[in-house]
């Protein structure tokens, strides 16, 4: 049988879900869920730079210039396209232009770390922006998130809805990190770090990363359920 | 061809910057007709306020989205959907926070309806458990407090 893909939200090693992870079992609907009566993006406009995390400013943020690319697949294969993708993350110092974030390390002026974009038909996303850093957080003693991306996709199917984060091959803050470590099965952590790619590598500018998403299928209901009983 | 799904991770405490205005907190307009504002409180098993959370709200007419404030409050304004659903009209709801690894799936009921009496999912639940789905009247809308743990925890459903 699979391993499930997605964490238990009751991770102890996570400091935060104590208090926030429900406690009772999760109950199990007799019905899939709703599909959108309209196309989710009706209506809605992604400007032409708003994939380009490094042309938001003025000024070219520092760090190394990366893109990131991929397909949206639901489980079956097929392209899940004209999905919203957004992303978020800190500079390349490791600080997020957010104002909760406390980390003395120095904010990039040309730099917001936001970015969305539509799949194409084939369920491809691309991103151009820099890689980001680590920082420290208090979870546990000396504890340091390792560089990561937040990915949102939303497409018009709610079971297909997910949020989850990219993480870079060989980051030695991998093993030591809870959010990582709370899929039980490295076969499925794997699935979350992005391949370096020679190919999507652009001579004398940008190091390219690939990075394939699978959500759930269109019809999936609640007992479709990746294997876990 | 069965691919193996991409795990889930928390949506953590930064995503107010890329959470964009791509998705709002209107289904419908204000003051359209059948317009409803639902608004209410995220709490967490000490019955904290959490103010870093991010309510979603999905149902045939559209979706809306809406970040927790300083006091654990989310509002949106929806509308009480027609036809497709089987059962009692109801909205189904996701909520992602700091401290949730994967979103927590649940439901909103609207009060006073007649199908609640007989809808397979209420039915399914104790009193107490029940009354964690229906909204309240709150003036003219409703409240949808969300209780992530504790005596009065919010029913969630698997995805």
């Amino acid at each position: 049988m699979a391993a499930p893909a997605h964490p238990p939200n009751n991770t102890p090693a996570y400091r935060s879900s104590e208090l926030r992870a429900p406690k009772r079992p999760l109950r199990v609907l007799p019905e899939r869920f709703p599909d959108l009566s309209a196309p989710l993006m009706t209506g809605i406009t992604i400007g032409p730079l708003d994939h380009d995390l490094t042309r938001q400013h003025e000024g070219e943020p520092l760090g190394e210039r990366i893109t990131i690319s991929g397909a949206v697949r639901d489980e079956e294969g097929a392209p899940v396209a004209g999905a919203l993708v957004e992303v978020w993350q800190a500079n390349a110092a490791g600080r997020y232009a957010h104002v909760s974030d406390q980390h003395p390390a120095p904010l990039d002026p040309n730099f917001s770390g936001a970015g969305r974009c539509l799949t194409d038909d084939e369920g491809r996303y691309h991103f151009i922006t820099i890689k980001p850093g680590a920082y420290p957080w208090r979870n546990h003693p000396n504890a340091w998130r390792p560089a990561h991306v937040h990915f949102s996709v939303f497409s018009d199917a709610f079971a297909q809805r997910l949020v989850t984060q990219m993480y870079f091959l060989g980051d030695p803050l991998l093993p030591l990190d809870p959010l990582f470590n709370a899929m039980p099965d490295p076969a499925v952590r794997e699935r979350l770090v992005a391949r370096w790619s020679l190919e999507l590598t652009q001579p004398e500018w940008s190091l390219g990363y690939e990075w394939d998403i699978v959500v759930a299928g269109r019809d999936a209901t609640p007992l479709h359920d990746d294997g876990k009983e | 061809m069965t691919l193996p799904l991409t795990p889930s991770q928390t949506v953590g405490p930064f995503f107010a910057i890329g959470i964009g205005p791509t998705i709002g907190t209107h289904v419908v307009a204000e003051g359209s007709p059948g317009a409803v504002r639902i608004s209410g409180q995220v709490l967490d098993g000490d019955g904290q306020p959490v103010r870093d959370a991010l309510v979603e709200t999905w149902q045939p007419e559209g979706v809306a989205r809406s970040a927790t404030d300083d006091e654990g409050q989310f509002a949106v304004v929806a509308i009480k959907p027609s036809g497709a659903t089987t059962g009692a009209p109801h909205i189904d709801v996701s909520v992602f926070a700091r401290g949730l690894l994967t979103r927590l799936v649940t439901r909103l009921y609207f009060p006073g309806e007649v199908a609640n009496e007989t809808d397979l999912v209420l039915q399914s639940l104790t009193p107490e458990e029940r009354t964690t789905l229906v909204a309240a009247a709150d003036g003219a809308g409703l409240r949808f407090d969300i209780h992530l743990q504790g005596t009065r925890e919010t029913v969630f459903f698997d995805r």
